[in-house]
């Protein structure tokens, strides 16, 4: 156990999973010799190689669409988009492709991509996306999103090992922000919620960096205990996990840093209004970024982005209802 | 830019000439090539009669292309297979109440019901299925080709794809990638002088052979309607990939004889064209060097119609998916590679020619 960044433990997991097997590979925009645009593969060329971590050509498709090829002749590739943004370029090789690979031929593809998300630094529109719904709207498509440095390390681990597509959102603003302990070894972290603070008052659901916005919010609400469940994986969506925090809590704040039209955040609405109404005790309310790029100016931006202000008063007005 | 002048057409032909064809790798040709068209011949039947269901696409004319080039590929090689190309199927050892089967969205079929018509690909001989949207494949083989490379492993990847989708990105990433990594990789452009009802000179500027340049590696301009010269530019090219030379585009050059599928009478074509590529038909033209070996070709035809049939029988007879299964099979509970194909070629034969 030692204590490191979110950041740190990502590139922890990675070092750790290509120690232990030699199919593994990273394949990105500058991931090399310069060690990717964030560092998290920093001193990776020295240990493994240029094969192992590859320097790519600026081509998301391709970059996708080649670790596809490797991976249904015995790979597992990792990819690093630069920033989630840039995915965009390459959606059609994970929806098409890779996706519907199983589906159709009962061809496995086991490989992860991950995805630097989210703003909170002036990254500007196209450098602060939370794309995840893209994904979770499309089948054969895992996706999961951590929120802490131990979470970070293991679900990494369990993408990698996944014998299907992952899509991994590292949420950029949580790299050097958080930190916490983080086993030694490497260690798979299961696709599935987990309760970051027990509370019975209410309940925020999240995920990513937004569960630390909302523990922020929560802590110290006029002696409310508010339970935060951090959802770390979106498909699969843990359904037993959202339905038993709406039983235990009834009133329920879903909140979201993606834009707000048909985001997870949605999706977690709607599966509590189908599965969970009569355990309500109130509407599910929720918190997200309206649908607006994210603007570049620091005073636009907070404006959009769901902050502990708006999450505390969205709380605040369930609880009075 | 469709090359028939005559010094063109000679050029064409000597490159016809593969020392490397036994007189029963001639025939074996042939009749892959009898047995794709046969097989599309009756499906467009069955879908005719509402037995197929959806559209259904085929590569009349242009059995040449798939059936020449999957020959020259190993068993440890990897295709991504074409729309046109259900040859590359038949070579690979697909039977033929399987492609009926699929095609008529039976379980029976490769996808199972999960897709249609010439999407499918046996992951069990080699082959990934295609996706529509063109020309995705061509990276995924690229793919195949790096984890060759990177492994040290003396195999090759192959992958199809048409005049219409050289217009896309992909396109160039893939042509890109494998130039930059010298892949192990054929690409073989399947220039059939339209995309749906776009003609070629609407879809390049420049003839796509020689774009492969700019790639830094060769393209060459085959005569596509004439299955060994096929062979011949594969073997060539799979030779070059694994002796390190990296990737070959070869450009196919073509007809497409019927309409884009069955549902386009392909009013956009003139007849003149049309009449010009009939007489080069690809069948037509091993039939005659078949002959000339003394093979009662009659007779090959009449045994390929009753497989033909056979497979029709038995795929009829075969159940359609259990609709409580559709949600079945998205996710994979574990990964397994692609499995080896059949290699009819008798230069993979137990005196293998490419010194593996
Ligand atoms: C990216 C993409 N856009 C549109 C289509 C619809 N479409 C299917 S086949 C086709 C024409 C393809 O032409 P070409 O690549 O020359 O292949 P051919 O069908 O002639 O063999 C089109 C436009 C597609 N499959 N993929």
């Amino acid at each position: 156990m030692s204590t490191m960044t979110y950041l740190q433990a990502i590139s922890d997991g990675l070092r750790e999973e290509m120690r232990a097997d030699e199919r593994v590979l990273l394949m990105g925009e500058d991931v090399g010799v310069f060690g990717g645009a964030f560092k998290v593969t920093d001193g990776f060329i020295e240990e493994f190689g240029a094969d192992r971590v590859m320097d790519t050509p600026l081509a998301e498709s391709a970059i996708v669409g080649t670790a596809v090829g490797a991976a249904v002749v015995g790979l597992r590739p990792v990819c690093e988009m630069q920033f989630a943004d840039f995915v965009a370029c390459g959606f059609d090789q994970l929806v098409n492709v890779a996706g519907k690979m199983h589906y159709r031929q009962g061809l496995a593809v086991p490989i992860t991509v991950r995805l630097p998300t989210g703003g909170g630094f002036s990254g500007g529109p196209f450098h602060s996306q939370n794309p995840e719904a893209w994904f979770m709207h499309a089948p054969g498509l895992k996706v999961v999103a951590p929120s802490t440095a131990e979470d970070a390390k293991g679900l990494l681990i369990a993408a990698i090992r996944d014998p299907n597509p992952v899509v991994f959102c590292e949420h950029k603003h949580l790299y050097r922000r958080v930190k916490g302990d983080v086993p030694a070894g490497a260690y798979e972290t299961p696709f599935g919620a987990r309760v970051a603070r027990e509370g019975d008052d209410l309940a925020v659901i999240a995920y990513g960096a937004m569960v630390h916005t909302a523990l922020e919010a929560t802590a110290n609400l006029d002696g409310a205990t508010v339970r935060v469940l951090d959802l770390r994986s979106l498909v699969p969506l843990d359904e037993e996990a959202i339905l038993e925090t709406v039983r235990r809590c009834s009133k329920v704040v879903v909140v979201d840093e993606a834009n707000a039209t048909c985001a997870a955040g949605a999706q977690v609405a709607a599966l509590i209004a189908e599965k969970g109404f009569e355990d309500l005790d109130g509407p599910v309310v929720r918190v997200s970024t309206p649908d607006v790029p994210i603007a570049f100016s620091p005073p636009l931006e907070q404006a959009l982005l769901p902050s502990v202000d708006r999450i505390k008063e969205a709380c605040r007005e369930l609880l009075a209802y | 830019m469709e090359t028939d002048t005559a010094t063109e057409r000679s050029k064409l032909a000597q490159a016809a000439a593969s020392e490397h064809l036994t007189p029963d790798d001639r025939i074996a040709l042939l009749r892959t090539m009898l047995l794709m068209r046969g097989v599309e011949a009756r499906a467009m039947v069955l879908y005719r009669q509402g037995k197929v269901p959806g559209s259904f696409y085929d590569g009349f004319g242009q059995e040449a292309v798939s059936v020449g080039a999957a020959f020259a590929m190993a068993a440890e090689d990897r295709l991504c297979v074409l729309h046109r190309d259900l040859g590359a199927h038949l070579v690979r050892g697909v039977p033929v109440e399987r492609v009926f089967a699929q095609y008529m969205g039976r379980e029976g079929g490769v996808t199972r019901g999960r897709d249609g018509n010439v999407h499918f690909g046996d992951k069990d001989l080699g082959c990934v299925g295609m996706v529509s949207m063109l020309p995705d494949m061509m990276l995924v083989a690229t793919g195949m080709a790096m984890a060759f490379k990177l492994r040290g492993e003396r195999r090759c990847a192959i992958t199809w794809f048409g005049d219409g989708s050289t217009s896309r990105g992909d396109f160039h990433e893939a042509m890109n990638w494998a130039g930059v990594q010298r892949l192990p990789v054929v690409f073989v452009l399947e220039n059939n002088q339209f995309a749906y009802s776009t003609p070629i000179e609407q879809q390049f500027a420049v003839e796509p052979s020689k774009r492969a340049a700019a790639y830094g590696f060769p393209g060459v301009p085959v005569d596509g309607n004439d299955v060994e010269a096929m062979f011949e530019a594969v073997r060539v090219a799979r030779e070059r990939a694994l002796a390190g030379g990296g990737p070959t585009l070869i450009e196919a050059k073509t007809m497409r004889m019927h309409g884009h599928a069955a549902h386009d009478d392909m009013r956009y074509v003139p007849k003149e064209l049309l009449e010009q590529w009939r007489r080069r038909d690809p069948i037509d033209r091993q039939v005659a060097r078949v002959r000339e070996l003394g093979v009662d070709v009659e007779a090959l035809r009449a045994l390929v119609d009753e497989e033909v049939e056979a497979g029709v029988e038995a795929a009829l007879a075969m159940p359609m998916p259990d609709p409580a299964t559709a949600r079945e099979g998205v996710f994979a509970e574990v990964a397994e590679p692609l499995g080896d194909g059949l290699a009819p070629w008798s230069g993979f034969g137990p005196d293998r020619e490419d010194d593996r």
